[in-house]
């Protein structure tokens, strides 16, 4: 691929000069305490379900992520998950609530050319790359592991 | 009437060349800004009444026209010809509007500059007698804009403090060679600049080489300075981009008072922080231009005003591929008809 082309240096200070910088620190701290916060509320929704339902473990934990994908798609869907996913950037991306938004965002946005060639078909516009490349990561692991196994 | 070529990119009109009718419509967001009562209609919602923001927009552009035309006491089989464009893939809200009011039709793109670009042509047209009376419209739809150039409207990705939120509104207007209380007195027209800014967020560092390159180009073979203009507006540079242009302005020994500088996005909103760095999109300078400052000059409030519309000339794919992006800016004198 060609070099991705960059502004003289002379401009470059220019539009530095003028460009507000992303908050990067403040940003961590939020995603942190965010997403932090959605994980102890599922940790302790999933500690209940196990001392008190009496559900055991591997139950539990399909259920309450069921519930946060649930719970993403029905913020997306009455139009809060976009004004909070500004605030709380990549606490809300990385939990599989940012998955779920990605999914439940693009079926929406395409609902008007229909369900099977708008919704359906655009669905995992976003999640696709998440998808095809975690299988394929999943796969080259497995292999690392088994050629070690070999040695 | 007389058209006077001066240098190679700005032309004169030595009659008038009126603005007989117009119209700015918006959404809601832009409704609540200091500009409200400038507009024809302000549209409650976003969806406003349709099944899809495509439509909507649509809708919004059609009103704006009928309403310029109904201002120009003509019927829409009155107008010889129409420049219309907006920002979403083959201009579909214009081509639907020209079908709508079945007005000879060239569709045009330069994305956030379309309206200038349109209003531009028409005053040639009507100039130089090839047409009577030339409908102009643009339009955006922030919902619109958000799926063609950047993610689904829920989808909760965290923007940059420097990006621009694109502007719910549009404008359309009516030119013939008539006096009228608005008169387009000359126009210059772009050249694409690119600086080789790649980041499709950073809009204003983007267009502003193309607006201070505009403006240079314009007050030389115009030959005023720009004490000469009571505003100094671009389109949609946004904070950013303003602050970039102050600073080219500098460099290229163009004195321009603050307070005579200004941007058609930033006074959508007036001091609104929702908008990130100011709003953005056609409708932005087609609102604005044909709404606010028609009434500010036709009251007489001010008299002369240089309009320069921004657009930046990036697609998704283009951006994708790691392309930069181009910027093209075109100047419209608009002043008090005597």
């Amino acid at each position: 691929m060609a070099p991705k082309p960059k502004p003289d240096p002379w401009y470059q200070a220019i539009v530095d000069r003028h460009t507000p910088k992303k908050r990067v620190l403040r940003n961590c701290i939020t995603a942190f305490l965010g997403g932090g916060l959605l994980c102890a509320l599922a940790q302790t929704a999933l500690f209940c379900l196990v001392e008190f339902a009496d559900i055991p473990q591997e139950d539990a934990s399909p259920i309450v992520l069921i519930c946060v994908i649930f719970l993403t798609a029905l913020f997306t869907g009455i139009g809060i998950y976009d004004k909070l996913g500004q605030k709380l950037g990549a606490g809300l991306a990385v939990p599989i609530s940012g998955f779920a938004n990605s999914v439940a965002a693009s079926m929406l946005e395409h609902k008007s050319e229909g369900l099977v060639l708008g919704s359906g078909c655009n669905s995992f516009k976003l999640a696709g790359a998440v998808v095809i490349f975690g299988i394929f990561s999943a796969f080259v692991v497995v292999f690392i592991g088994w050629a070690l196994q070999l040695i | 009437m007389q058209i006077t070529q001066k240098g190679r990119q700005t032309w004169l009109f030595d009659g008038p060349v009126g603005i007989i009718g117009q119209a700015a419509t918006c959404g809601p967001r832009e409704g609540e800004g200091p500009l409200a009562a400038d507009f024809d209609h302000i549209f409650p919602d976003l969806r406003m009444g349709e099944v899809s923001f495509e439509k909507a927009e649509q809708r919004m552009e059609e009103y704006a026209a009928r309403r310029a035309i109904a201002k120009a006491s003509l019927t829409p089989d009155e107008i010889d010809i129409m420049f219309a464009g907006d920002l979403i893939n083959q201009i579909t809200p214009s081509g639907f509007t020209a079908r709508n009011l079945a007005i000879p039709y060239f569709g045009l793109f330069n994305a956030c500059a379309t309206a200038m670009e349109g209003l531009a042509l028409a005053a040639l047209c009507v100039a130089s007698g090839v047409a009577r009376k030339v409908l102009v419209a643009a339009s955006s739809h922030t919902c619109t804009a958000e799926r063609q150039f950047r993610y689904p409207n829920e989808y909760g990705s965290q923007k940059p403090p420097y990006s621009q939120s694109t502007a719910t509104a549009a404008g359309a207007a009516v030119v013939a060679a008539i006096p009228a209380p608005v008169e387009i007195k000359a126009i210059t027209v772009g050249r694409v600049r690119d600086e080789h800014i790649t980041d499709p967020f950073a809009m204003g560092a983007a267009m502003a080489p193309a607006f201070a390159d505009t403006v240079q180009i314009h007050l030389q073979e115009r030959g005023v300075s720009p004490d000469y203009y009571d505003l100094i507006l671009s389109g949609d540079l946004g904070h950013v981009g303003q602050d970039i242009a102050r600073e080219l302005f500098q460099l290229q020994g163009i004195t321009i008072a603050d307070e005579k500088l200004g941007d058609c996005g930033l006074m959508l909103y007036g001091a609104s922080t929702k908008v990130f760095s100011g709003g953005s999109g056609c409708g932005c300078a087609a609102s604005v231009g044909f709404g606010h400052i028609y009434r500010l000059i036709s009251e007489g409030e001010i008299k002369r005003v240089l309009l320069c519309a921004t657009g930046a000339l990036l697609s998704p794919v283009s951006s994708e591929q790691k392309e930069s992006i181009p910027a093209i800016s075109h100047a419209v004198a608009l002043e008090r008809g005597e």
